[in-house]
């Protein structure tokens, strides 16, 4: 694309090799800079997560409490004399505060803290576990990720690809009944998804019982494969409703009224003016240099809606990484709640990423002047 | 200031825009008229329940609701001894009362709770309490008698052996037409109810109140909750908190965002470096998780939740946009003009720069309040509501903690939801058009 014809090839090359050089060295600063950012962020959730250190006096009370309960009730110390039990409920209290680390400063294992969770080794959590039992948060926020991947990644793909095709048909109907009321029904998307969603489960699970109203499959799950799946596309397709009506026409809206900014440019009236046929128009004078506006916006409804997943998934009761936060919230789970943080960060930042370098790849102007 | 006037001359060409508008002032009327009308304290303490509702149905709902659908569900009648004439009679050392409670039922429905609650007077000795029932046909049934304390209430649906006897739930059993005792859907015999108080009063002046509450199925407006509160009280002081919320979030974020931008372009260098880094990091901060965990570890409290949300938005992605706002205008020669007489830079910054960018915010600015209106319900949705303020989320979270829906208590669920759908919609419809008239390149779209 970058060449021109009647260049000589050796200049053609040399001129793909400078490209592909200034490509690396872009997303290699980019990458640079998104590691201190992701830095910066996770040690921020660090500091918040950990009320400054106070949460440790929180849990040194719980501790205390716990223990002291436990020797009470243990019929085997029950002939110790009180100042002896006092000793042990000590002993024992020291031993978990070893265990759990709380002896040294915060400040100390905040970097700690924030050490490991770059390298993605979040710790032991203290209450929680995964459904296969195991004790690392790792474990625990894989096991919920695909969940989250999937009806995140279905819902915003649809809604994506369904709002750029409309909108481009819309922005040659311009003025058209259909037009305008997509125009009229912008507003709608000013609630989020869990607001239909409730809608949804009002109408669709109680009202008239087609779908279940929460959950991921039928419980016992399916033995068999196709059942499984068909109980996982039942259950998903309530939240799936309720993204895609909050955010439908409000996508289609913009992207419309981008589409019409762009067909309204010169070289496209050019193109018109030329009698090229309308297709050809579409996708060489309109979509081909909007493209990198287009992955931008998309990728930047990605971030917003990572976050508003936690709510949805409460209301549907998805197992996915939003309901893990708030569960993990309720048990004061601190390491689970940092470690979904940091991969909350991590997406983000994944996104951020794969953005620069598209971006870098589409535009021209940053593969020319080295992302300036 | 003309462009403004124009702007809003423009904007009643657009129906969305008069109806936004519309909406909008009827909101903040709403919120004026209830502030006015149920004062902060009064409401806060209304919220908190308890005694002062206990004249109140469970979880009945709107009159309205069932009008519509022709039924005839009984609202609730409280019958006072105070407007009752006693019969009675003296004796020495004290004096006989029969105070005839009657109410007169004509609801095809049985009510959903019968108490009654007594007060005495501080007497010598307590008092001495005997009920009677009287259907309309006649038929007499005793309800037992007791000693009473100073207060007391007497809750006649929870008293299981007059239900062991009865065959059905007191309410029910009392008010049944006896041919249809049998069946599994008892129908109720209409006409005038009394609870017959029998009194024995151990001192000569001393009296007694007595209150039959024959709850009803429906009530008022709004309906009431599982506390028994009409949720009228939280509909509405659920509006000046959500539009409060919701203004002081966008003007706090869109206002620091823009002059934090502005300063960026005038001062470049280290400043900008700076300003875009923080960005940076606070792109990648997933906000609503850190607005959980704010909630969840320190306190609920609306204001400090308002103030995270600011916090957080303040270097919001808003910046970037601003910034390739302003960056021409810092070239621009009326700034130049500025410097040169010597005006310092916080009055070039906010005089000059910030100004010319404000008709483009104003769109954004309305349509971002819907956004905080519904973040404070989708708080108030986790069960991170504030404490004590009644909110729209608030409503909303108690209904899904009770299974409104699967009980089926629909209106505990809508009636929050539209409001906060006339809020959302209203202000979008308003930014929308704001938005076409004050972006030039959107208007003749």
């Amino acid at each position: 694309m970058s060449a021109l014809p009647g260049i000589d090839p050796t200049a053609r090359t040399r001129g793909r090799w400078r490209d592909v050089w200034r490509m690396l060295i872009f997303s290699g600063k980019r990458l640079l800079a998104l590691l201190l950012t992701v830095l910066a962020g996770v040690y921020l959730t660090i500091l918040i997560a950990n009320m400054g250190g106070q949460v440790d006096e929180l849990r040194m009370v719980q501790i205390r409490g716990e223990i002291s309960e436990a020797v009470r009730a243990d019929p085997a110390f029950q002939d110790m004399s009180s100042e002896e039990r006092n000793e042990l409920i000590e002993r024992q209290v020291d031993l978990e505060v070893e265990r759990l680390n709380l002896d040294q400063p915060f400040i100390l294992r905040s970097f700690d803290y924030l050490y490991r969770a770059m390298l993605l080794d979040l710790g032991r959590a203290e209450q929680m576990h995964s459904d296969a039992g195991s004790r690392q948060v790792f474990d625990i926020i894989v096991e919920r990720l695909p969940a989250t991947l999937l009806l995140f990644g279905t819902a915003n793909l649809l809604i994506f690809l369904v709002s750029v095709w409309v909108a481009l048909h819309l922005s040659r109907r311009y003025g058209s009944m259909l037009d305008r009321s997509v125009v009229g029904l912008a507003p709608s998307s000013a609630a989020p998804a869990w607001f239909y969603g409730m809608f949804l489960i009002l109408i669709f699970a109680f009202v008239l019982p087609a779908l279940p109203s929460g959950g991921m499959v039928t419980a016992p799950p399916p033995e068999d494969r196709l059942e499984y799946l068909a109980s996982v596309v039942r259950h998903m397709a309530l939240p799936l409703v309720a993204m895609f009506l909050s955010q439908i026409f409000i996508s289609i809206y913009s992207w419309r009224t981008f589409f019409l900014i762009h067909s309204s440019e010169d070289y496209v009236e050019m193109a018109r003016a030329k009698g090229l046929p309308e297709h050809l128009i579409q996708r060489r004078y309109i979509l081909r240099p909007t493209l990198s506006p287009i992955v931008t916006s998309f990728l930047l409804m990605l971030i917003g809606l990572w976050s508003g997943a936690i709510i949805l998934e409460q209301v549907f009761n998805w197992p996915g990484l939003g309901t893990l936060v708030f569960q993990a919230i309720g048990h004061r789970d601190t390491p689970v709640i940092i470690g979904t943080v940091v991969i909350f960060a991590y997406l983000l930042a994944a996104t951020v990423f794969l953005l620069d370098l598209l971006y870098g790849i589409l535009d021209p102007r940053v593969r020319i002047e080295g992302g300036r | 200031m003309r462009r403004w006037l124009e702007g809003l001359k423009q904007l009643r060409r657009y129906p969305s825009a008069v109806l936004g508008t519309g909406l909008i002032l009827f909101l903040i009327g709403l919120a004026v008229y209830t502030v006015v009308a149920i004062p902060y304290s009064q409401a806060l303490d209304l919220w908190r329940g308890g005694e002062q509702w206990r004249m109140h149905p469970v979880n009945a709902s709107p009159v309205w609701t069932d009008r519509l659908r022709g039924g005839d569900l009984p609202e609730t009648q409280i019958i006072s001894s105070a407007d009752v004439p006693p019969e009675e009679q003296p004796f020495p050392g004290g004096r006989r009362l029969r105070i005839p409670l009657s109410f007169d039922y004509d609801s095809s429905a049985f009510p959903s709770e019968i108490n009654l609650f007594l007060a005495a007077e501080e007497q010598a000795r307590a008092p001495f309490v005997r009920l009677i029932w009287q259907a309309p046909d006649g038929r007499e049934e005793v309800l037992g008698g007791r000693r009473m304390a100073r207060e007391e209430r007497i809750s006649i649906s929870q008293d299981w052996a007059l239900e062991r006897r009865l065959g059905h739930i007191p309410h029910v059993g009392l008010m049944l037409d006896p041919e249809t005792a049998d069946r599994p859907d008892p129908a109720v015999l209409q006409g005038t109810h009394t609870l017959l108080l029998d009194v024995v009063l151990f001192d000569e002046n001393a009296g007694l109140d007595a209150d039959l509450v024959v709850y009803g199925r429906v009530h008022g407006v709004a309906g009431t909750d599982h506390q028994r509160r009409d949720l009228m009280v939280a509909l509405m002081w659920g509006t000046p908190v959500a539009l409060a919320f919701g203004l002081l979030a966008a003007v706090g974020t869109t206002v620091t965002t823009l002059v934090i931008a502005a300063m960026g372009v005038w001062y470049r260098g280290w400043v900008d470096a700076v300003i875009q880094r923080l960005t940076e990091v606070n792109m990648i901060l997933p906000m609503l998780p850190i607005l959980v965990m704010v909630g969840t570890l320190y306190s609920t409290s609306i204001w400090l939740m308002l103030g995270v949300v600011v916090a957080l938005g303040i270097f919001s992605a808003g910046i970037k946009m601003y910034r390739a706002m302003l960056l021409p205008i810092r070239e621009a020669p009326y700034i130049e003009a500025a410097r040169a007489y010597g005006a310092s830079n916080a009055r070039i910054i906010l005089r000059y720069m910030v100004p010319r960018v404000l008709p483009v915010l104003i769109p954004t600015f309305v349509t971002l309040i819907p956004t905080f209106v519904f973040l404070e319900a989708s708080l108030a949705v986790l069960g991170l509501g504030d404490p004590v303020l009644p909110t729209w989320g608030k409503v909303l979270n108690d209904a899904q903690e009770q299974s409104a829906l699967y009980n089926g208590f629909y209106y505990w669920v809508l009636s929050p939801a539209f409001l906060l759908m006339l809020t959302g919609l209203g202000f979008a419809m308003l930014g929308f058009a704001l938005d076409r008239v004050f972006n030039p390149r959107l208007r003749n779209l």
